[in-house]
């Protein structure tokens, strides 16, 4: 139970640059005005962020983790339970590599 | 864009107690999903010799699990400062885009209620709150309802791997870590507004698979794809218009 300055100093470093980087892009968005175009680009952001997050890390599971993901957009489609479809990824998942040994 | 006209009965309707009883709901039935990667930082912060009050104190300030992770892999004795906060910076830009497509929710309130709320704002805080709003409700008590059901659980977690993590031994490639991009993917089910959204998705996916495959890391293959993608989303609709 302790805490050392050198790490209490780093731990807000961090808070406050997690925290810049949360509102920055509401504040500089209200600060000055943007353009059409940029606006026009806000509707798509939120949905092509998951995508992009999402892209490099299916590419490195490979295809179990495709048929995984499969499931988890199928049973969301169909049900609309978020905590079981996750629990339905997990589950093809963990199947599919203990079936391939 | 001028700052709102501050307008209290606006406000409360755009700040609401129901809004954010259905976000603390609708966070409780992700929790599953966003549990393993809390054991997992709370077990990194302990193999890198931090405190169980530094571990909850570096959580409860930063909740953010990428650029903690990050940070710690960085960790070095006595802490890099510099180093732990630019990791921070850099990994959690992609919030900064998040923020400003938030914007109709944000504007409606103001004061601790909008930069308090931002403070919380995590991908699949996000990501619920845009299907949220897309579903035609606009309260950002929706968003700290969220949130803050999210940051209980993620202390939870994290304290849980730092006191046990030596014990329960979880390698890295388990089925459980899929849990927290199963709900982001689940999510991405209540965003998808219809066929307009192809194109920019398929251009986001394809742009962070070529920023990540030339070998660039976090955030790069977020920020470059999410651009890309909402470009070519914006651009295909000005020429239609």
């Amino acid at each position: 139970m302790s805490l050392r300055p050198d790490v209490l100093l780093a731990i807000l470093g961090m808070a406050l640059a997690s925290y810049l980087c949360r509102a920055g892009g509401y504040a500089i968005l209200r600060a000055i005005r943007p353009p059409p175009f940029v606006q026009q680009m806000l509707h798509y952001l939120p949905g092509c962020i998951f995508i992009a997050f999402l892209a490099p890390v299916f590419a490195q599971l490979g295809w179990a983790g495709w048929v995984a993901g499969a499931a988890v957009l199928l049973a969301q489609w169909q049900l609309r339970r978020l905590a079981l479809s996750i629990a339905v990824g997990v589950g093809t998942l963990w199947l599919m590599q203990v079936l391939a040994g | 864009m001028s700052e709102p006209i501050p307008d209290p009965l606006a406000e409360r309707r755009g700040f609401t107690r129901q809004g954010f009883d259905r976000g603390a709901r609708a966070a409780l039935a992700i929790t599953l999903g966003l549990s393993p990667f809390g054991l997992v930082v709370g077990m990194a912060a302990d193999q890198h010799g931090l405190s169980l009050v530094e571990t909850l104190l570096m959580s409860g300030l930063v909740f953010a699990g990428t650029a903690q992770l990050v940070a710690l892999q960085l960790w070095t004795d006595p802490a890099p400062i510099l180093a732990a906060t630019l990791a921070c910076l850099v990994i959690n830009l992609r919030m900064a885009p998040m923020g400003a497509a938030l914007a109709p929710l944000l504007d409606r309130v103001s004061g601790w209620r909008r930069w308090g709320t931002l403070a919380f704002l995590v991908d699949n805080a996000f990501a619920l709150t845009v299907a949220e709003q897309r579903a035609g409700r606009r309260d950002a008590a929706f968003l700290l309802g969220v949130a803050l059901v999210m940051w209980l659980n993620w202390m939870t977690m994290c304290a849980f791997g730092h006191v046990f993590g030596a014990a329960l031994k979880l390698p890295p490639g388990h089925p459980v870590f899929f849990a927290s991009s199963a709900a982001l993917l689940a999510i991405l089910v209540p965003i998808w507004r219809g066929p307009a959204e192809l194109l920019p998705w398929i251009i986001a996916g394809v742009a962070a698979l070529l920023v990540h495959g030339a070998g660039l890391g976090a955030p790069w293959p977020v920020l470059a794809g999410a651009f890309a993608g909402a470009a070519a989303g914006a651009f295909r609709d000005r020429r239609a218009a």
